[in-house]
């Protein structure tokens, strides 16, 4: 295989894998700040121990999170060396700016989260966690703006040619203020939050089931309806504004959302089908002049489409419209899960109703689906360009590096990454199945404090004796 | 070129990445020792406590690192794409042991099993070795310079940073963390465990006076180029010698017990010892081998003045903010560890 393929394999696989982590940590991040708010305003100790449960959950997750983070930001400069040198005045200020205002704050409050709970009062340890959550968001901010630069480029020009090329930046707000970013980050962040929310929904529904912590975890349950019906909701709103400036700012991107090949002609909406680029057709169920509907609301409107672009300058069209399919049709189903069920809460009814109890346990699954497929979409419908009518991905590559090398660091990540969910999985089963207890370690893993043992001849008034002396310290 | 306060901006763009880099080296640098140390402690109770030395802080630490690499993405790309692409190997390593750092102190303690943790215990200690050599290796070669040619690409092979004198600097950079790390842990411990890792300090520190005089020894044989700043600007030469002064220094400092002292004298020596680099390069960041033409200096190589203007006030902004609450986290979590139920 060659560099260019590797490469956007080894890419897609570590984003891809990362971004499991990041939007429950947003996510579960403003689900914190509203169980410890709650604690701070009732001083009912049950919701201290929700959010001491799910603060531990949140570290092993945000843990994960950072561990696989660094890799993206070291591999703009090892697989994509053109590419950096050719966005680095715009894109590097970005992912500057994310390091310094969001990854320092969160990681910064971190270990107050974790470790604070006796040393700072409680208020500062809730300070911390606002913090924390507004971290994780202003991460999510620079690096969606970064990615929409890519998708619709504004504020630049072009200085130089050939080899030495590159975009600089003219224009700091427009830049950050590019067509695409205000839709996608609202897109992006309450998807989090919708991914954040179906865990605290998924856990709370299973103790729930097996009656376990029944008490907390409906209060826990009530919180993340709200935030995930919310969160539904606006995602209608933001998937259409997104959808919208797609068709203005990256046409062949929308087409191939529907499979629209007509140059110019009203385009239908699909609810499902499966694309022939051979015959240039879709085969499904649609809604006929449904986009041109949504998008100007008028049936007959004219959509361009695919075959006003030159073959080479389309993205791969079956496998953006399967996914862009698949993450509305799990968009619609969340939406009708979390309505149906606050609607049986409202009627006091939703916690006999076990059977959609249990569906929520497995929905956790859907946000993160849905957040994957919309990621796909999106990058694979911007293809063939790194940076939309700008750069092509082909001309991005590191030319320094060969194809052995990037065999090598993929079978590693492979084999990480493959470890590293493995431990998760099994370390996030098992804190769930002890709960929101009281004591997270059991009393013969808890060690006595140091402090205790009190040793006056070794302690640290006299810690200059000679190395003879102390040889009987070798076993510590 | 638009200056600012006298100096240009691509100057002082210089200063902040050289800033938030030593920032990394003297901050992460003593988790990355205590990692390197870990194993030499033997009790399930040492380790502990040496974990939760660093268990609310390391984490901060590392952001450092990221901002580094978002510094330089942002003031020098076209050095960000020729050396990360020139050192693939290496930093594909590097990545997967800050990987394994960061789970083995998120996993350890999540099951009592002696053999899950002195897994993790070995994966932990390993991995700060690895991070610690690989960062050593890739500046050691940037000190010697890289086959870069006039498309400025790297005209190497893949084992190009495989040599002598990178290994040295990787060896000595292991050594200064791991004696730096030692020291942190001498803050954070008392009683038995206190006076256990007074003797590790003075193994590190042994080992870091004599990697560091052969260091310094191999660099004025084998990288003369690196003395011809030092030579036009004789008074530059107090940088080396007050590092000289620090590294012979440490030991007194212990012996009269000002730990925090010799804590903030190794910590300084870390960065003296980049300041030195720095100085010897400047404004030079990556020298070529080929020809001297091709060198990337920090001219031909940064982002536009613009865009350096508007990092800068980033920059301004952003990293005091960071230093502050990073200070208070620290304050927040000063003296000896005591374990709770909160702790790894």
């Amino acid at each position: 295989m060659s560099v260019e393929i590797l490469s956007r394999i080894q890419f897609a696989f570590t984003v891809a894998f990362h971004y499991i982590y990041p939007p429950l940590s947003i996510g579960l991040g403003v689900v914190l700040v509203l169980l410890e708010g709650q604690y701070l305003r009732t001083r009912n100790p049950m919701y201290e121990r929700l959010t001491r449960f799910w603060i531990r959950i949140f570290a092993l997750i945000f843990g994960i999170g950072v561990a696989t983070g660094i890799v993206m930001e070291f591999e703009f400069g090892t697989n994509w060396a053109t590419y950096s040198r050719y966005v680095g005045d715009i894109f590097g200020s970005a992912l500057a700016a994310e390091g310094i205002f969001a990854f320092a704050l969160e990681s910064g409050f971190l270990g107050i989260l974790l470790f604070g709970w006796n040393r700072v009062p409680s208020w500062v340890h809730f300070l911390s966690t606002v913090m924390v959550a507004l971290g994780s968001m202003f991460s999510a901010v620079w690096i969606v703006v970064a990615n929409s630069w890519q998708q619709t480029p504004a504020g630049f020009h072009i200085v130089g040619a050939g080899l030495t090329a590159r975009a600089e930046v003219t224009d700091f707000w427009a830049m950050v203020f590019n067509p695409s970013s205000v839709d996608r980050l609202s897109h992006v962040l309450i998807g989090s939050l919708l991914a954040g929310s179906f865990l605290v929904l998924s856990v709370s529904a299973w103790y729930v089931l097996n009656g376990r912590f029944v008490e907390s975890s409906k209060a826990a349950f009530r919180i993340a309806l709200l935030v995930a019906t919310l969160s539904g909701l606006g995602q209608l709103f933001t998937g259409h504004r997104s959808a919208e400036g797609v068709s203005v700012n990256q046409p062949a991107k929308l087409a191939a959302f529907e499979g629209h090949y007509p140059a110019s002609a009203p385009a239908d909406l699909y609810l499902l089908g499966w694309v022939d680029n051979k015959t240039q057709t879709v085969k499904g169920l649609a809604l006929p002049g449904g986009l041109s509907i949504l998008l100007h609301q008028d049936p007959q409107a004219p959509v361009k489409g695919l075959r006003s672009f030159r073959p080479e300058d389309r993205p791969p069209v079956n496998f953006v419209f399967q996914t862009y399919h698949l993450m509305v049709a799990i968009g619609m189903a969340l939406i009708g899960l979390t309505l149906l069920a606050s609607w049986l809460l409202w009627r006091g009814r939703l916690w006999q109703t076990r059977w959609l109890l249990a569906v929520f346990v497995g929905a956790v699954l859907l946000p993160q689906l849905a957040n994957q497929l919309g990621w796909y979409s999106a990058e694979v419908g911007r293809q063939p360009w790194v940076v939309y009518g700008l750069l092509r991905t082909s001309d991005a590559l590191s030319k320094a590096v060969t194809a052995g090398q990037v065999w090598f660091s993929l079978i590693l990540f492979t084999l990480v990454y493959a470890l590293l969910f493995a431990l998760f999985l099994y370390l996030l089963t098992k804190k769930i199945q002890h709960g929101p207890d009281e004591h997270e370690l059991s009393e013969a893993d808890h060690l006595s404090p140091a402090s205790k043992r009190h040793n006056p001849a070794m302690s640290h008034e006299a810690p200059g004796a000679p190395a003879a002396d102390l040889a009987h310290v070798s076993d510590l | 070129m638009m200056t600012f306060l006298g100096l240009d901006l691509a100057v002082w763009w210089f200063l902040v990445v050289g800033a938030v880099f030593t920032g990394y080296a003297v901050l992460d640098g003593f988790d990355l020792g205590a990692g390197a140390v870990h194993l030499l402690l033997r009790k399930e109770e040492s380790r502990r406590i040496a974990l939760n030395a660093i268990g609310p802080v390391w984490d901060g630490n590392e952001v450092w690192l990221v901002i580094g690499g978002g510094t330089l993405f942002a003031g020098f790309p076209v050095v960000y794409g020729t050396v990360f692409s020139a050192f693939y190997v290496p930093f594909m390593l590097f990545l997967v042991a800050l990987i394994f750092r960061a789970i083995s102190i998120e996993f350890r303690s999540k099951e009592p099993m002696a053999w899950w943790r002195s897994l993790w215990d070995g994966s932990y200690s390993v991995a700060s070795v690895v991070i610690a050599l690989s960062l050593g290796v890739v500046l050691g070669n940037l000190i010697q310079g890289l086959p870069v040619g006039a498309d400025r690409e790297f005209h190497g092979n893949w084992l190009t940073f495989l040599n002598p004198y990178a290994l040295l600097v990787g060896a000595t950079t292991a050594a200064l963390f791991a004696q730096h790390g030692a020291v942190y842990l001498l803050l954070k411990t008392e009683n038995r465990l206190f006076a256990r890792l007074t003797l590790i300090v003075r193994q590190t520190l042994r080992v870091f006076t004599g990697l560091y005089l052969l260091l310094s020894a191999a660099t004025l044989w084998h990288v003369p180029h690196m003395l011809t700043v030092f030579r036009a600007q004789p008074w530059l030469f107090a940088v080396p010698l007050l590092t000289l002064a620090l590294v012979l220094s440490i030991g007194r400092l212990i012996r009269r017990r000002r730990y925090f002292a010799a804590f903030l004298c190794s910590g300084s020596i870390a960065a003296l010892l980049l300041l030195t680099v720095a100085a010897g390069l400047f404004p030079v960041l990556v020298r070529s081998t080929l020809n001297p033409a091709w060198n990337l200096t920090i001219y031909n190589s940064a982002s536009s003045e613009k865009s350096l203007g508007i990092m800068l006030t980033i920059a301004a902004i952003g990293i005091p903010l960071v230093a502050t609450y990073t200070g208070f986290v620290f304050w927040v979590f000063r003296g000896k560890v005591r374990l709770d139920e909160a702790s790894y």
